[in-house]
């Protein structure tokens, strides 16, 4: 009676993920009324700068008023239903990305398409570069609703380019023609890349190496790269070696005959909902020099349409370039903050983490706690951390890790309260394994 | 290997039709009643700006609303984090309870049973998506709204079908038309997977019948694959008699044995762009009582959810039970009278509309001013009413009307005083003999004729949202 779309799993909800969330629904921590509950360590939210927002709120009533220099804009808005966006807020979009990334690249609001979340985004992009059947290929770790936002109702296949601790799961020219190669026994064709950079859930930033290595191999195989850089805002380590590059950079100093080609293959994806932490105003976009990318996105971001409302309050915020300038730097001063005080956390606790420079979280290096190195003992111990421990964290498993014992931790959605209660029952929880497993060593140092 | 995916290249977004070009037109010469006098008037937009007035003095007497504030505390961190796609309980009460308002509470919905999403617009695309395969077929009567075309067959790859209703019975849909629509989708083995209606209907302004409801009731009863969804989208906007009739209000009235055949198969897609003219806030919603429809319809809806701040600040008016009662009232009564001077300017002119009941828009007949019973001089007469008359109002055969010479024309997306500027223009057309006289183009216009087609296929234009 239903489609196949909405009677099978493929919208991809049903993995075991989900049961660390029903366990924090069913006994959700809180300091004072359930003290002892599940800390929800698997958000990937920004909660840290609202303070922020909303103290530029209050400066600005008028904005929620929906008033522009006094008059009511409340009439035009409601109205407002273009799908080309609200001109004042593609241009302050593109300026506010121009100057996030340090001016390197001049943005145009002519190449931005307005999308109701990345998760529109994505989805869109899909729908306009590959035909059902055909795939792209994403290297793992990878954000577990890709599956979903990618596959579900476009029918696209997603080949995943395994990338390892070995390397600080770095890509490789190697990992990616392997990855083409596993397309090709597949039957699979095969249309182009996508990245997450900064990546969820590694939490770092791509080098200019593997950004080149990715062009090279976009070029050599006639195929899109789609860069989802959606936390791009989130880079809290900006030295010479850390900062973030985004792909429209590497792209751009790229000056010989493929140029051309190329510079209609590569497509971006951002969102406000990790830099300013808004997800629930659905704000994302497409940014691409490809016209008829932008021609079709635009004309199916009707399914998903941004608000006129929030299109409004949300230009007049971005426009406040003296405002924004000092949300980035003390917002990416909050989030290293939390971030050091997680990866010190663990460190007391014995587990190491993936040295990153952006994000809302950490990847956890937790092979060492596993009883075996397999995925069902990573399984065993994620059941352990979330109902003995009481932390939902998110078992690399769920974000098709190729190796078990990585779990993503998340750092900015909690107080730094919780964080350092967190951080505590870990480090008791760590200390019993190996008080069981080495007794004697315990013993030993105990006689010191 | 093709660069781009067949959806992105092809045309079946259906924004090639020559229904743009009057929307071209009037963006490069818009009446403006000082500056622009002799521009063209904008009739082929189906918004609702003629209550305006009563959202701006509730917002103003608000003022917390909007500020993200209740009971004097900002709970702007709470709406920014709000992303889950079962929505704001708040906001889906207050919508299900003014959804049964305007029902006069015939009806009641639960909660549990909508699904929101950015617009009706998403609602459509997302029910195709859950009951629909690729190649599968919805059956549609004719005329109906120009944007089904994307919408429910775009990304989806379901086909329409139509149900040709005809004139000879005020386009009513009949038994036989039903049964030829599915004749039609065998012949082309297409598998039928149900019937959309738009009630009250986009482009005719009339609500359905009960003896039309018994059509389709019986028509999709015994087929046990097949749906029935009711796009009910103007439901605010019946502002004379026969009073709205829902779909889920025939439900109600039969008898359990009938109803349990059914009751899982018939969907309600709604949204607040019409009745409260907001349609740049991307308020969309299905209801259905079968569970598995909205499990996988919410889930979807992740790719076209409500802003928490407009779900919030709606919630909040809607919820305002003395305000939505003074709106829906005076909102009908407005629209009804705005309808009479469409009707009676019209009139003036020697021009007919069909009886209506509901809606932004008038369906218009000028059937006699054509030069002949095609669709060539339907377009012929379109272009003159543009370029001469200086109107933009949607041909029928862009709503895929089976016979030439009907047209749609809006009523409640200007000022008064603009549309009696038009009424005095249609009959000064059809009292100057050589306005209307056939053949009798100008140089200019067939210049223009041959300009649109140049354009038509270079440019990227926008597309007009509104219905």
């Amino acid at each position: 009676m239903l489609s196949r779309k909405a009677s099978k799993d493929s919208h991809g909800q049903d993995s075991s993920y989900f049961q660390g969330w029903e366990e924090y629904e069913k006994n959700p921590y809180h300091p004072i009324q359930n003290p002892m509950g599940i800390i929800q360590m698997g958000l990937a939210e920004n909660q840290l700068s609202f303070d922020l927002l909303e103290s530029w709120l209050r400066r600005n009533s008028n904005t929620m008023a929906l008033k522009k220099d006094g008059v009511s804009a409340f009439k035009d808005l409601a109205l407002f239903q273009d799908y080309h966006g609200l001109p004042a807020f593609k241009e302050a979009l593109v300026n506010f990305m121009t100057s996030m990334r340090e001016n390197k690249i001049k943005y145009s609001s002519d190449k931005l398409v307005l999308t109701a979340g990345a998760t529109a985004a994505n989805e869109i992009l899909m729908f306009c570069l590959t035909d059902p059947g055909q795939a792209f290929i994403l290297p793992t770790p990878y954000y577990p609703g890709f599956d979903r936002d990618l596959k579900w109702r476009t029918g696209a296949e997603i080949v995943p380019m395994h990338c390892s601790s070995s390397n600080g799961f770095r890509i490789t020219r190697c990992a990616l023609e392997q990855a083409y190669q596993l397309g090709q026994e597949l039957n699979l064709k095969i249309k182009g890349v996508l990245v997450t950079n900064p990546s969820n859930p590694l939490g770092t930033t791509m080098t200019k190496t593997e950004l080149n290595h990715l062009l090279d191999f976009a070029i050599d195989k006639n195929i899109h790269i789609v860069s989802d850089e959606i936390y791009s805002g989130t880079v809290f380590d900006c030295s010479s070696t850390t900062s973030f590059t985004s792909i429209m950079e590497v792209l751009n100093e790229r000056n010989n005959n493929n140029y051309n080609n190329i510079r209609n293959h590569v497509h971006m994806v951002y969102s406000l909902s990790k830099d300013l932490g808004l997800p629930g105003f659905r704000v994302g976009m497409i940014y691409s020099n490809n016209e008829k990318v932008i021609a079709a996105a635009t004309k199916m971001s009707s399914f998903a349409l941004i608000s006129s409302q929030t299109q409004f309050m949300l230009s007049n915020l971005l426009s406040d370039a003296k405002f924004i300038k000092k949300y980035m730097v003390e917002n990416q001063r909050r989030l290293k903050r939390r971030k050091d005080m997680l990866v010190r956390g663990l460190r007391k606790a014995g587990i190491s983490c993936l040295r990153s420079n952006a994000g809302l979280f950490c990847w956890v290096d937790m092979r060492h706690l596993l009883s075996s190195d397999s995925f069902e003992a990573e399984k065993e111990l994620w059941k352990r951390i979330v109902c003995e421990v009481g932390l939902n964290i998110s078992p690399g498993s769920s974000c098709h890790c190729s190796q078990p014992g990585w779990f993503r931790i998340c750092f900015a959605n909690i107080s730094e309260d919780a964080l350092h209660l967190a951080m505590h029952r870990m480090k008791v929880f760590t200390s019993s394994i190996f008080s069981v497993r080495f007794p004697i060593i315990m013993m030993r140092k105990k006689s010191f | 290997m093709r660069l781009l995916s067949r959806k992105a290249t092809c045309n079946t977004h259906g924004q090639d039709s020559s229904y743009f070009l009057g929307w071209e037109e009037y963006e490069k010469n818009p009446y403006d009643k000082v500056k622009n006098p002799n521009g063209i008037i904008q009739m082929g937009l189906a918004e609702n700006q003629l209550s305006f007035d009563l959202l701006e003095s509730w917002l103003a007497k608000n003022p917390d609303v909007s500020g993200f504030k209740r009971d004097g505390k900002s709970i702007f961190r709470e709406l920014a984090l709000f992303q889950d796609y079962h929505g704001l309980p708040l906001f889906k009460k207050a919508l299900v309870d003014f959804m049964a308002e305007i029902r006069e509470n015939k009806v009641t919905f639960d909660p549990n049973h909508m699904v929101l999403t950015a617009g009706a617009t998403s609602a459509n695309e997302t029910l195709m998506f859950c009951v629909a395969e690729e190649g599968d077929a919805f059956l549609l009567p004719t005329p109906y709204y120009p944007g089904f075309d994307r919408d429910l067959k775009w990304r989806t790859g379901v086909e329409i079908v139509p149900i040709q209703c005809t004139s000879s019975n005020n386009f009513r849909i009949t038994e036989s038309a039903l049964e030829q629509a599915y004749q039609d989708a065998t012949k082309r083995n297409l598998r039928v997977k149900g019937v959309l209606v738009t009630n009250p209907s986009n482009p005719l302004g009339t609500t359905l019948s009960r003896n039309e409801f018994d059509l389709l009731i019986d028509f999709i009863k015994d087929k046990e694959t097949m749906h029935l969804i009711s796009d009910e989208i103007y439901s605010g906007t019946v502002f004379s008699s026969p009073s709205f009739v829902s779909v889920m209000e025939i439900l109600k009235e039969m008898t359990p044995n009938d109803a349990a055949k059914i009751w899982n198969r018939v969907h309600v897609v709604y949204s607040l762009s019409k009745d409260l003219g907001l349609p740049g806030f991307r308020v969309g919603a299905i209801y259905s009582e079968n569970d598995a429809v909205v499990a996988a319809a919410t889930k979807m809806s992740s790719f076209g959810l409500v802003s928490s701040q407009t779900q919030y600040l709606l919630a909040a008016m809607l919820s305002d039970n003395k305000f939505t009662k003074k709106y829906i009232s005076e909102n009908q009564k407005r629209l009804r009278r705005r309808q009479r001077m469409l009707v009676t300017g019209l009139q003036k002119a020697g021009i007919k509309c069909l009886k209506s009941n509901a809606g932004l828009f008038c369906w218009v007949d000028m059937r006699h001013l054509l030069c002949s019973n095609t669709f060539e001089a339907e377009m012929e007469l379109w272009k003159k009413i543009v370029y001469q008359v200086g109107l933009n109002i949607s041909p029928g055969s862009s709503c895929h009307c089976s016979e030439p010479g009907w047209f749609r024309v809006c009523f409640a997306n200007m000022s008064q005083d603009t549309l009696n500027v038009a009424m005095k223009r249609v009959k000064n057309f059809v009292t100057d003999s050589t306005g209307a006289e056939c053949g009798s183009s100008s140089v200019s216009f067939t210049k223009s004729f041959s300009n649109w087609v140049f354009r038509l296929s270079s440019r990227d234009h926008r597309a007009p949202e509104e219905r």
